[in-house]
C-alpha cells in the first residue's frame, strides 16, 4: 500500500508543520487523511468538521496553499508527488492546529447589517416575489453561501486591510439589497461602502475562483459599487 | 472619511480613469503621427503654440491625472503601507496639488 506524506500544521500562530505518513486509499478526501491522522496517529489533533459532505462549510483548511472544503477535496486532485500541506484557514486567527477562530469573519456579517430587516409583520399577507423578478434573480444568483470561509482566506485585499468586510459579508449584503421585503437599503448601502466595504474591493476574483459553491462574490461587490455610487450621486449615502 | 466620501473618491477616481483612457490614446496616436515626419521642439511648439485646443486637451487630461493618482496612491500607501488617516489623506491632497502645479506649468510652456 504507497503512503501519503501529510504535513499538517499544529500549535497555534507561532506553530509549525509535523509530517505524518497517512496510508493512501481509493477514492480518499482530505478530510479523511485529516481524520485518519486524529484517530489513528495523534488524537490531540484538533480539526473542525460536520457533515462530511459539503453542505455545512465548517471543515475549510488551506490545501497545499489553496482554501478548500476538505471534505469534497479529492487527495488523487491535490497531492504532489505523494505529499499534501494542509494548514488552517488564512486570515483568521489560529485556535490550535487546525480550527480558526470565525468570530471576526460572522462579525464582518453583522457590520454589513447581514441581518434580514422585515418591513411587515406576522399579520400581513405573505410577499409576493415574481421568480423572474431582476432582484429575485439577483439573490437567487447569490443566494446559496454557506459561510464556508474559503472566499475571505483568498482574498488578497483582507490580508491587505484587516478591516475589509471581506467577499462573503459583502455578498450577504448584496442579497438583503435585492429583496424586495427587507426595509433596510439605505443603512446597508452606508455599511458596505468606504474602503472597508465594497469599494476596497480590487476585482482580483479569487473569492468566485475558489467557492466551492461556484458563487460570484466579485459580482455581488461590483452590485454594491454601482447601488452606493448611484446613491451618493443622488445624496442618499 | 465618511462612507459618502469614500464613495466620492471612488467615483472621481473611475471618472478619471474613463477620461484618462480617451486622452492616453489620443496621446499615443498623436506621438506616433507626429515622429513620422522627424520629431523636432519647433515643430512640436509649431503645433501647440497659442491653440486653445491642445490646451484645452492637456488641461483636461492634467487634471484627470491629478485626481486619478492621488487616490490610487493613497490605497497604496493603506494596503502596503499600512498609513491610512488624515496624514496619508493630506500627503495625497499635496501629491494631487504638486501634479496639477506642475502639469499646468508644462501646458502653458508649450501653449502660451
Amino acid at each position: 500500500m504507497s503512503t501519503l506524506a501529510v504535513s499538517v500544521w499544529r500549535g497555534g500562530a507561532d506553530g509549525r508543520f509535523q509530517t505524518f505518513m497517512v496510508p493512501r486509499l481509493d477514492a480518499q478526501t482530505v478530510l479523511d487523511v485529516v481524520t485518519h491522522i486524529q484517530r489513528r496517529l495523534d488524537p490531540t489533533l484538533a480539526y473542525r468538521f460536520a457533515c462530511r459532505v459539503g453542505m455545512c462549510g465548517s471543515c475549510a483548511m488551506t490545501v497545499n496553499g489553496e482554501p478548500r472544503w476538505t471534505c469534497r477535496t479529492h487527495v488523487a486532485n491535490v497531492e504532489k508527488n505523494g505529499k499534501l500541506t494542509i494548514a488552517p484557514l488564512a486570515h483568521l486567527p489560529i485556535v490550535r492546529d487546525l480550527v480558526t477562530d470565525m468570530r471576526e469573519f460572522f462579525d464582518k456579517w453583522a457590520r454589513a447589517r447581514g441581518q434580514f430587516q422585515p418591513t411587515k409583520t406576522r399579520r400581513d399577507d405573505v410577499a409576493r416575489v415574481a421568480p423572474s423578478s431582476a432582484g429575485r434573480l439577483a439573490v437567487d444568483a447569490a443566494i446559496e453561501c454557506i459561510g464556508c470561509g474559503v472566499c475571505y482566506a483568498a482574498c488578497e485585499v483582507v490580508a491587505w486591510n484587516p478591516d475589509y468586510l471581506g467577499p462573503a459579508a459583502l455578498n450577504r449584503a448584496w442579497t438583503l439589497l435585492n429583496d424586495v421585503r427587507d426595509g433596510a437599503g439605505r443603512a446597508r448601502l452606508a455599511a458596505v461602502a468606504g474602503d472597508a466595504g465594497c469599494h476596497a474591493c480590487h476585482t482580483h476574483e479569487s473569492c468566485s475562483d475558489r467557492c466551492p459553491m461556484h458563487l460570484a462574490p466579485t459580482a455581488s461587490i461590483a452590485g454594491l459599487k454601482r447601488a452606493t455610487a448611484l446613491a451618493a450621486l443622488r445624496g442618499e449615502l | 472619511m465618511s462612507a459618502r466620501a469614500e464613495t466620492r473618491l471612488w467615483l472621481a477616481q473611475r471618472a478619471s480613469a474613463a477620461v484618462l483612457a480617451l486622452c492616453v490614446a489620443v496621446h499615443l496616436v498623436t506621438m506616433i503621427a507626429a515622429v513620422r515626419g522627424g520629431l523636432t521642439a519647433a515643430e512640436m511648439l509649431g503645433r501647440t503654440r497659442g491653440s486653445m485646443a491642445w490646451a484645452t486637451f492637456y488641461g483636461l487630461f492634467v487634471l484627470a491625472v491629478s485626481i486619478h493618482a492621488p487616490i490610487g496612491l493613497r490605497t497604496v500607501a493603506s494596503e502596503w503601507l499600512g498609513w491610512r488617516g488624515r496624514t496619508a489623506d493630506a500627503a495625497c491632497t499635496i501629491v494631487a496639488v504638486a501634479l496639477l502645479a506642475l502639469g499646468a506649468r508644462a501646458i502653458l510652456a508649450v501653449t502660451r
